[in-house]
This record gives structure tokens, sequence and C-alpha cells, in this order.
């Protein structure tokens, strides 16, 4: 019985080049007030291009609704759980899209004078500061775009430090169930990257480690907890065992939401982190980015940090772009300073307090989950969870129905699916995090939800197989997608 | 506090559910010596209106009120109301990217229609979802043509974004490409071709040129082409000024085209966030980086939209991926989406037409030092730089971006720019002040 959801009609729209015609417009400039300019002699005739063909071209009232009925076919955190594993999908806060928007901090241009953007600055400062604190390390650049970016700008800093050493090495260590972002970055980093299999219950086998770790090695790519949702408990043993080798820790910060307050990385040996402040601090995902991947680093790595670094002299924030041990530049600028406002926002917002109770209720919520589901779907790892529990689809699979099957179905039932296949060491997985920000109404419709569907598995699997059912869209043909690729519009 | 929404009465309910005594007791299992036995050292939470109070005083102590000439990658240009209005709708705000194609068609329709605007803009024939932003564009076009050509040297422009070429030489470092800068004529501030012919090699993957470029000039992309691809390399065209792509001829020769988007309705935002682009021919499109979106149908044979070939991404190939990148910047593609809808085919050529009626305009006040054609920006040599802006910044006018911090050689110019916002009396104050700093000779050159 789907209690949470009924169909409403939702409105077609064609795409926008379909719905242009000739001479519509959605925009009206200022009068010039300077004299107009022949662009052929300003820039050459050969400089000039044509109309561009296939532009849009309609009204306003046109816009405002093929956008808005766009957006109506979406499912939103707004709309309720998304309870996507390790991808911490939770409530973003409004207040944080406002501050962001105030005048002189959305307009300020990156190379206004120093003396000018004093507010800015201390605005970065303080959340270099408060991050610091939370995840226990020394130091802290902004600059990168995305969880990806910090750990590529991560990596290349554990490397200038083995370089000025004397050997960059040349393997990075990865766990099998690491994301797949992990062995992406060690790659463009210029590392070979070697595979570690997991113990028997899912963690850091310490013991195999210890066997592997040799001159060449690099680092330890971490995720811890890990994507099972389970804390590595000898991750003190683990980076002894590489900083004994010479090698350093770096820490995946995608779940760090089930540590802030409780534990520190900084505490427990890591020397280089990356976090998701889409993720763990709230920034809203936008449908995919932008994200901030802030890298946290302990004292050894700092002169490594790209430049330029904030400092202080006097009662005035500069930038000390002299930094010679540097990597150099990540990105453009310093960071992608409007998701900075949206996550120094949610930090004020909690507090320090305030955080470790998310955190305390982001694992409550998905350590319930996990005792009222797990005598209904198959759980390979008995170890404590934290913030997210995986479940494998075995016993569903057995009737011919599978993870990405029950994961369609639960859109039936007025929920986004949790995140399908992954980890790679569960078979079938349904890796489940619901974060902090659902109350206990939502989470108890969400299992009445999946303990349904294990239902209609048993009696009628078919159903499940062909859902969704109540979506506007039905299952969307990806290997037609893939086969011939159509990436643009053309006309007809 | 606000954001959690549990009571205290739910809260022991579901740990009664759990069989746990205590909140503590969820964390019984983390060894004693990794946990922080105190509490963070950060002040208890605030309100809403503190926040709002805190966020406006950071914003006081910025310079407000200024009128500004600064370009050089980062634009001011008016973002018309629909597109805050469109990104500030949850459903395109709260939500993740779209791998659940059945309740993302939102997302994924709108991704469409930008993969199919930048394809109409650039001259090319796909272009992905969206890349952080113009800087790291640049290092995964480079990394792009290194497979495409199975070659691993690259030349690059010094009229390229400075901060560009530093991303892009931090990133080649570490992939074991060589980078190698070719000059710009000090005439006409255009690409030195005889350089680059020079500097070109059969190793060689990518030339990497700007239009415009750093200093505003429409480049030479038809010659530097012919040059790239005599040897074999891909030519890369970059772009920090989206807006010119309303009035210049596209790149149409490149091979690769890596862009900055932040014109087209993007707040400066003090540096981010931005959107960046990678567009290119069909038969690279293998070896393009990041997200794609593409068409299909659903199992009732309506069209719809969905991720596609995966194949190349970090997900799925983990390090045999064409790039690590995996959260791109979707919420900013849909702003410069909307902006281009708003804009449309006339729009957007008014309004770079405005922009180079402005520049335009005050550069017949004051003498621009290369002679090459420019869209909005343009570089001016004046006696003395610090001074000038001093003066400017008394009359609540942040100058040109002085160039001898990335240019040795420019250390006596700035780079001025004017869009459709920067108003004309404005302007009459910045050619003043630049013609009463020069020497009477320099002025009547």
């Amino acid at each position: 019985m789907i209690k949470k959801v009924r169909p409403h009609l939702s409105q077609n729209e064609r795409l926008v080049f379909e719905r242009s015609s000739p001479g519509k417009k959605a925009y009206q400039l200022p009068e010039l007030d300077v004299p107009a300019v022949d662009a052929a002699e300003a820039l050459g005739a050969a400089n000039v291009r044509a109309a561009i063909e296939g532009f849009p071209e309609i009204s306003e009232v046109e816009a405002m609704r093929h956008f808005t009925r766009l957006s109506t076919w979406n499912y939103a955190i707004d709309h309720g759980m998304y309870p996507l594993g390790s991808c911490t999908m939770k409530y973003n806060p409004r207040i944080n899209e406002v501050v962001a928007r105030t005048e002189a901090l959305a307009w300020a241009h990156p190379y206004q004078p120093e003396a000018l953007a004093q507010g800015s600055m201390a605005v970065m400062a303080q959340l270099e500061a408060a991050l610091a604190e939370i995840t226990g390390m020394d130091a802290v650049t902004l600059q990168p775009a995305a969880g990806a970016h910090g750990e590529l700008t991560g990596i290349l800093l554990i490397r200038a430090l083995l370089e000025k050493r004397g050997n960059p090495r040349k393997k990075i260590l990865i766990p099998d169930s690491a994301h797949g972002t992990n062995p992406a970055t060690a790659a463009i980093a210029g590392y070979a990257v070697q595979n570690i299999p997991s113990s028997a219950t899912g963690v850091l086998d310490v013991g195999a480690l210890a066997q592997i770790v040799d001159k060449d090695v690099a680092a330890l790519m971490v995720t811890n907890p890990n994507t099972l949702g389970v804390f590595e408990e000898n991750i003190i043993q683990a980076a002894e065992i590489l900083h004994k080798k010479g090698a350093m820790l770096y820490m995946d910060g995608a779940n760090m939401n089930a540590l802030v307050g409780i534990a520190r990385p900084g505490d427990f040996g890591v020397d280089v982190m990356h976090l998701n402040l889409h993720k763990t601090f709230s920034t809203p995902h936008g449908g995919g980015g932008p994200g901030a991947g802030p890298v946290a680093v302990k004292k050894v790595l700092e002169p490594f940090l790209p430049a330029p670094r904030l400092k202080r002299t006097g009662k005035k924030w500069a930038y000390d772009f002299n930094r010679k041990r540097s990597i150099g530049r990540v990105k453009a600028y310093y960071g992608n300073f409007g998701v900075l406002v949206r996550a120094l926002a949610y930090i004020l917002a909690h507090g320090g307090p305030g955080l470790r109770n998310a955190t305390v209720d982001a694992v409550l919520n998905a350590v319930y989950i996990r005792k009222r589901l797990e005598a209904y779907y198959d759980l390979p790892y008995s170890q404590a969870n934290m913030h997210e529990v995986v479940f494998s689809d075995d016993r569903q699979a057995k009737l011919g129905v599978r993870t990405g099957d029950i994961a369609k179905r639960l859109i039936d039932y007025g929920f986004h699916p949790y995140t399908v296949s992954f980890p790679l060491i569960v078979h079938g997985a349904l890796m489940i995090e619901p974060t902090e920000t659902e109350g206990k109404h939502e989470i108890d419709q969400f299992i009445e939800a999946m303990i349904s569907i294990a239902q209609e598995i048993e009696t009628d699997p078919q159903l499940v197989k062909t859902a969704p059912h109540g979506t506007r869209t039905s299952r969307v043909d990806e290997v037609a997608a893939a086969r011939k690729p159509v990436l643009r519009w053309k006309p007809a | 506090m606000r954001y959690l929404p549990k009571s205290d009465s739910e809260r022991r309910q579901m740990l009664d559910a759990c069989g746990v005594s205590s909140p503590e007791e969820l964390f019984a299992h983390l060894p004693q010596a990794v946990r922080l036995g105190r509490p963070l050292h950060l002040a208890p939470g605030i309100s809403e209106y503190e926040i709002v109070q805190y966020f406006r005083d950071r914003a006081a102590e910025n310079g407000n009120g200024y009128a500004s000439f600064l370009g050089a990658g980062v634009y001011h240009h008016y973002r018309p109301v629909l597109v805050d209005t469109v990104v500030s709708r949850g459903e395109f705000l709260t939500s993740y990217t779209p791998y659940q194609a059945e309740i993302a068609q939102g997302t994924l329709t709108t991704i469409f229609e930008f993969q199919t605007m930048i394809c109409q803009l650039t001259g090319m024939d796909v272009a992905n979802a969206s890349m952080y932003d113009g800087s790291t564009a640049v290092p995964e076009a480079a990394m792009m043509a290194a497979r495409s050509t199975g070659k691993g040297r690259v030349l690059v422009a010094r009229s390229v974004h400075p901060e560009y070429r530093e991303v892009l030489l931090t990133y080649a470092r570490n992939q074991g490409m060589p980078v190698e800068e070719f000059g710009y004529d000090p005439e006409t501030g255009t690409l030195d071709l005889e350089d680059l012919e020079r500097k070109m090699d059969d190793f060689t993957a990518a030339v990497i040129v700007q239009t415009p470029n750093f200093f505003g000039i429409a480049d030479q992309v038809k010659e530097a082409a012919r040059i790239a691809h005599g040897r074999g390399a891909l030519l890369v065209v970059v772009f920090t000024e989206a807006v010119s792509l309303g009035i210049l001829e596209p790149p149409a020769e490149a091979d690769i085209v890596a862009g900055e988007l932040q014109s087209f309705a993007i707040s400066p935002s003090y540096g981010g966030p931005y959107a960046g682009i990678i567009a290119t021919r069909e038969k690279y499109l293998r070896q393009m980086p990041g997200r794609l979106v593409g068409q299909s149908v659903d199992s009732r044979g309506n069209r719809a939209f969905c991720l596609t070939l995966a194949t190349r991404e970090q997900h799925i190939r983990r390090e045999k991926a064409t790039s690590n990148i995996c959260t791109n910047q979707a919420l900013i593609a849909l702003m410069a989406t909307v902006f281009m809808t708003v804009y449309g085919k006339q729009g957007l050529r008014e309004l770079a037409a405005q922009n180079l009626a402005k520049a335009h305009y005050l550069a017949g006040k004051v003498k621009p030092r290369f002679s090459g054609p420019f869209f909005n920006e343009f570089v001016v040599k004046v006696a003395a730089v610090d001074d000038l802006n001093k003066q400017l910044l008394k009359k609540k006018i942040i100058g040109g971006l002085p160039l001898g911090r990335f240019y040795p050689e420019l250390s006596d110019s700035v780079l001025l720019c004017a869009t459709e916002m920067t108003k004309r009396a404005d302007m009459d104050v910045v050619a003043d002040a630049i013609l009463r700093a020069a020497t009477p000779k320099e002025v009547t050159a």
C-alpha cells in the first residue's frame, strides 16, 4: 500500500528550441549611452559571426514556464528523503542561499584590491579555521572545486613532499571498496594504482597492509568510515605501518558526516584529507554541482599547499603568493567562494555542539533503518555501522529481482532510490544513507516502503522489475542512448 | 536545532528500537584512541538573523558601491531576474546528479539543452555537461589531446589567462607532460605565429590559444590551426568571455574548445563557483572528460534523456577513466542555460554589440597598447599604474588590472574592461585620469 504519494498531473514541455519562433524576445537592454560601433570595422569582417543558428527565441513568460515545467519533473530533497549512500543528501537551509547572495560578497571580483576584499578574505579565513578544528588538521586550502579535485590536490601534496624527500615513489594503495574517483585521481597524479582487497569483515586488513607497504608506496587512500558505513577500527595501526615506511595516509572525507564532533582524522593518523562541502556541510548539490573540496593537511604538508595562502599582516588579511614549495594552482582564483559562504553559514547555524548532535542523529537514523530492515534484506557485513548501511539483494535476486529494480520501485513509493550496486565488494548492493535531517515519520515510511517491496518481490516480482509505474517517465533505455549517442538537438 | 527534525521522545523511541540506551552507545565500537574527548572549539549555533548580520558585516568590510573596470577572466554583466528565479527552485537546487533518469528529467532536459546551446555557440559537434571552470578545463583539454594523438607535449600561448596556465602546469608536471609557452606580438597583441612555428614539433599533442585572448584581442585561430594541424597536433581554443561569442566568429577550426561561462549570468562571487565547458569534434567524443546527457526513449516510447557514455568516467572505469571529475557545476550550467534562453539569438548579439561599443568608446579616448582587434577589454600603457588606480579608488572606481604581476614586460600597463554595465560617465573619469597621468607625447601619438 503506497501511502506517501499519489499521482498528479504534470505539464508536457517541448525543448526550448522547439518552442522558438523568430523575433520573440525575453530581454530588453538599456539604450546605449555611447555611439554604436560597426562590428566589421572594429573587429574585421572575417571575425564577425553570422547569427547563431538554432539559438532560442522565446518570450519571458514562455521561458518561465519552460523551466518551471521542467523543474517539476525532478525529485529533490525538498520533496522528501533522498537516501543515496555516500552522497549525504541532507536538507539545504535556505539562509545559506540568502547570505551567498549578499551583494558585496556575490559581486566581489577576484582581482579587486585586497583592501576592498577584507570581508571575503575573513570569511575564507574563518572557514579554514573551523574546518581545521573539525578535522583536527593543521592547515586547510579552500581552492579545490569538488571532492575529486580535492583528492587530486591532496595526492599532489603527498607527491611534492615525497619528491622533496628524494623519491616521489610509484604507487597508491586503494581498497577495493573505494569510490571510483580515488583510482582515477591517483592515475591523473601520475601514480600506479594497487587495489587492496578488504578483509572478510569488509575493513582494512592491516596484516596484509604491512606486507604490501614498501618503498614504492606513496600513500594509502582510505575512506573512513568506509563505503560500508563501517569505521576502520585499525586506522591508527594502518597509519603507523605507512609512516614507518615513509608513506602517507590520505583520507577521502566523503563520509565525514559520521564523524564531525565525534572523532577527528587528524587525531587518528591521517596526513591529508578532503571534505565535500556539498555533502557534510549542506551546500546544495544543485543537480550535480557546484561543490567545494577543501583539503586539510598536517603541518608537514603545509608548505606545499596551492598558492596563494591567506595570511594576517597586522590587522589586515593579505595573500601570500610567494610560496616556493607550493604544488601550484589547482584552480583560478581562490576556490568556489559562493559554496564556501554557504558552508560557513551552516557551521555557524549548528555551532560546535550542534554539529555533534547532527552526527549523532545521522548515525541513529542509519542504525535504526538497519535494525528494522535486516529481517527483510541480507546484511553481508555485520559490524556496527555508522551513518549508512549497506544491504545486498542476494535474497531478492533468487526471485529474479535486483537492487536496481528495487530502487526503481522505491520511486513509486515516493522516495528517491538509495545508491545502487555500490560498493563493489557487496554483491547487488543497496547503500542507504538517511542523514540527520530525516525525521522519524519520513524514515518509518521509507522502512515500510522497503518492507512492502520485499513482500511484492515474493508475490509479484514483475511489478518490481518493470517499475516505476507512477512516474511521467518510465524506465529509460540507457543502452540505446549509448549505442547511438544523440547529444544535442538538431532541427528535424 | 531547527535543522534536526526529531523530538526528544521520537529520538528515545528510535534508540529503544535500536536496543541502545544512550546516543553515546551508537559510537561504542569506536576505539577510545580515535575519539575526540572534548567539544569542538566552535561557538554555539546562532539564529538566522545573526547569520545574516554576520555576512552583512563581512560584506561591509569589502568595497561597496565601486564602479569597476576589472575583467581579466571575470566579467560584470547584468543577470536577468529569471536566472535566479529558476535556480532557486528546490527541484533544481536540491536534487542530486541525475543518475535516476525517471525522476530527474528536469535536470537531464536542461543539460541536453545546455549541450546543444554550447555546440551552437562554439561551432563544435558535442559539448559536455560542464567542468569546474575554465581554468581546469584547460588541462583536461590538454590531457584529452594527448590521449587522442598519442603525443605528450603542449604548447600554450602566453596570451592565455595566466592563472589558467598555472593550473595547466600543476596538472602537466605530474603527467610527465612538457609544457612550453610561445609569445605574443608586441605590436598587435596577437599570437607570435613565428614563435609558434619555431617551437612546433612532431611530439606536440596540443597547441592552446585563447580568443579573445587575455589582452581582449580576437586572436588568429585559423593561423594557429594551420600550424598545429600541419604537425599533427590538436588546436585547443580557450575563451573566458563567453559574451564575445555573440558577435565573434566561433573557433570552427579548433579540435577542442575549453571555456568559461561566468559571463552568462554567473555572479563574480570572488572567483567561483563558475562553469567550464569542453566541446569538441565528434571523432574525439570518446576521449572527452565529464558527464554527457543523451537522448533516448522510455519504455512507453516517449522521448527521455539520461546520462550516457559513462564508460569514460571514473565510477565505471576507475583508474582508466578519461578524468577523475565527478561532481561538476550543474546548477551553474543551468544558470547559463537560462541566460542563453533569455537573451537568445538576437539578444546575445545585441549584448555583445553593446559591450563592443562601450569598450571602443573608452578605447577611443585613450590609446590601446596593442593594435589587434579587441572585444570588451584592452591594454593601456600608463605612466604610473599604482598611482592611477589609487586616484581612481578615491573616486569610487576600481581601475583596470595592473599587468605587471603576470607580465613583467607590461608592468607599465593595465587591462581595462567595459561591459554593458559600465557607465559613460565613469569611463570619462577613467580616461581623464589616464590622460592626465600620461606624458603629452604618448597622448598624441
